[in-house]
């Protein structure tokens, strides 16, 4: 069935989860954008897995299996869980993390938010899996500027009534990384 | 022939000074890939990448590719990826597994196995051969370039383009026993380590002797580290890792554990001299019980399997020009490929115990990866030095003012146990020292027999200069 087609309940109703979710991932971007790491941790679940595999350049036919590494048993550019993310927060409020200091300028632009599926099974934990693109501006010291372009694949939770990210599939569009970090947070 | 740079005159080991320029001059980096690059063994990657017959890893030599395979018997071979017709890459793909590689241009093709005609990496098809070539090319001319010599250490690939240099464990002299610190089994049986799938590779404004010196022996930069110290990333919660010798409190007095420097071959780390019977045990990954209980299982083999025989351990090493090692905590080979004077590219090979449990290679990877790599918290703080070194050493005022590598010179002891080998205590330059000196005699060498593979004189001119 065509959206068209659809009862006029259930197309509202598709509308404002889009506006919903497109509303937490600008409010999320700000929060990066602006600084407040702190903040932007408790938009995750204590049992998120933030995944971003490295890239690799295969056969035609091949990618399903072998262009991603993959998580929980290969090599990536990250693949932990909260713990890590707080550290690397922490890190950067040393003060003297030496690669965020002077702290970088980062616009974080996100793009094409689909929603793919809604999950009620568990009654009152809402779950979603979205899809969007990134566009990550990260700009520091004098001239240092790099572009970080990808695709996210979310699972999004209902947690008391807000939503969290309890699962972040990340494929940044390089294979070989062409920045000296990855500093930031996508 | 164009008139070299003299890079004695940019590296005064003897006076601990280095001129700014070897690290952003052109001309230098253009010598260096030859002379250098082009001499050197230089790490091509695991056999464990290539499994089985036809597997091929594309990996790198200085500034260019090459194809690591095996052919149909499981002989490993080095080619460089270039078509001898007109240059294009033959291949693009960063592993896979094929027996042919075709050209994309005009599809010359090039077989891994040898036969009787052909040797592997053959030319072995030409479009139209008859029609065009008129039957008239010496096809066996013009099959893939193979490297001059390829070696396999205990499962790591290693090749060189020179058919002069010394066979690869000459090369490396006492290196070798450190080498083995990081490739074998933890349990002490020789070999017995794989590389975690995936190959980091990323770029890095810098020019790659800042890497290859930091691994050499750099243990003064701790500053740069306070901020993962103070967030506690070592998987038993404290500092960044285990103390490698254990904490101070309750233990036996420690194997002696400083910078060890093989002058004459230009190789260093930060590690302990031999040592012949295994220390206490000494609990680490308390954090994961299951890891923990791995290590202590490993340490009463590693007692068995080693008896009294020596042992070391291998933090951090540089195996001359541009493979560095993590041989503990966490446990890398790495590569410092030269990407034009002011870049570099870093290559990541994650080792662990092949044998190891799921459970522990699991947590190791996340350790791995929480520490280092261009995520890792305490190695995006070293880019960041290097970055601006390199930059800063391009300076027209700058570059008048040379470097200071003073630290410790003339206080060298020669190392017991070890062949040629000097150790001083963990803090100190004569590990770099002993790598741009060595640096400089590749740079002004004519060929191997001026660099006196066996023994080129450095350590013992290195100990008449000693001030003690
Ligand atoms: S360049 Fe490879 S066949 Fe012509
Ligand atoms: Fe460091």
């Amino acid at each position: 069935m065509s959206a068209a087609e659809q009862p006029m309940d259930a197309r509202i109703e598709a509308l404002l989860l889009q506006r919903e979710i497109e509303a937490f991932y600008y409010r999320e971007a700000e929060l990066l954008d602006d600084r407040r790491f702190e903040e932007w941790l408790d938009l995750l679940t204590e049992d998120i897995v933030y995944f971003m595999p490295l890239r690799r350049n295969v056969k035609y036919g091949q990618h399903s299996e072998h262009e991603n590494t993959r998580q929980g048993l290969d090599a990536a550019w990250f693949d932990e869980g909260k713990h890590t993310l707080t550290q690397r927060v922490a890190q950067i409020a040393t003060g003297i993390h030496w690669a965020e200091e002077p702290l970088s300028r980062v616009r974080h632009l996100v793009t094409n938010v689909q929603v793919r599926d809604v999950d009620d099974a568990k009654p009152g934990m809402r779950e979603l899996d979205v899809r969007s693109r990134f566009l990550v501006y990260r700009n520091r010291v004098e001239e240092e500027t790099d572009i970080f372009v990808g695709q996210r694949t979310d699972r999004l939770r209902c947690e008391d009534g807000a939503w969290k990210v309890a699962r972040r599939e990340i494929l940044l569009d390089q294979s070989t990384l062409l920045a000296k970090n990855l500093t930031v947070f996508f | 022939m164009t008139q070299r740079i003299e890079a004695a005159a940019l590296v005064d080991r003897e006076a601990g000074i280095i001129a700014r320029d070897i690290f952003v001059n052109e001309e230098v980096y253009q010598q260096e890939l030859k002379q250098v690059f082009g001499r050197a063994w230089l790490l091509v990657g695991h056999e464990s990448q290539i499994p089985n017959p036809y597997d091929y890893f594309v990996s790198r030599m200085g500034e260019e590719s090459v194809i690591m395979t095996r052919d149909k018997a499981g002989q490993i071979h080095v080619f460089l990826n270039t078509c001898p017709h007109r240059g294009m890459k033959v291949c693009r793909y960063d592993q896979g597994n094929a027996r042919v590689f075709t050209c994309p241009y005009h599809a010359w093709s090039f077989s891994v196995d040898g036969n009787l005609t052909t040797k592997p990496g053959g030319l072995v098809g030409v479009p139209q051969y008859k029609a065009v070539y008129r039957d008239d090319l010496d096809k066996s001319k013009w099959g893939l370039v193979s490297v001059a010599q390829m070696t396999i250490y205990k499962g790591s690939i290693w090749a060189s383009w020179d058919p002069d240099a010394p066979d690869f464990e000459t090369y490396l002299g006492d290196m070798k026993f450190y080498l083995d610190a990081v490739l074998d089994h933890r349990d002490g049986r020789p070999g017995g380590s794989e590389v975690i799938g995936g190959i980091q590779k990323w770029k890095v404004p810098s020019n790659w002797k800042f890497g290859a010196e930091n691994f050499i022996g750099d243990l003064y930069h701790i500053t740069s580290h306070r901020s993962v110290d103070m967030v506690s990333i070592g998987p038993s919660g404290q500092g960044r890792r285990d103390a490698p010798t254990g904490d101070k409190a309750n233990r036996k007095p420690p194997p002696p554990f400083g910078s060890i420097g093989f002058p004459n071959h230009g190789h260093g780390l930060i590690g302990t001299l031999p040592f012949y019977a295994e220390p206490d045990y000494i609990p680490s990954f308390t954090l994961t019980p299951e890891v923990e209980e791995y290590y202590r299982e490993v340490y009463h083999r590693r007692v068995e399997n080693l008896g009294d025989k020596a042992r070391g351990l291998a933090p951090v090493g540089t195996i001359f020009p541009n493979c560095s090692f993590h041989g503990m905590q966490p446990r890398a080979l790495f590569t410092w490929h030269p990407n034009g004077p002011r870049e570099m590219e870093m290559w990541k090979w994650y080792l662990v115990d092949a044998d190891a449990p799921a459970e522990v290679k699991n947590v190791l990877r996340h350790y791995y990866l929480r520490y280092a790599g261009p995520a890792g918290l305490t190695e995006q703080d070293d880019m960041e030095n290097w970055n601006y070194a390199t930059a800063a050493s391009a300076g027209a005022e700058a570059g008048r003012y040379p470097y200071n590598y003073q630290m410790g010179l003339g206080y060298e002891e020669p190392a017991p146990d070890l062949k040629n080998a000097v150790f001083t205590g963990p803090v100190t330059e004569q590990n770099q020292r002993i790598f741009y000196g060595r640096w400089a005699e590749f740079m002004d060498a004519d060929g191997w027999a001026d660099l006196h593979p066996g023994d080129s004189g450095n350590f013992a001119a290195l100990m008449a200069r000693r001030k003690s």
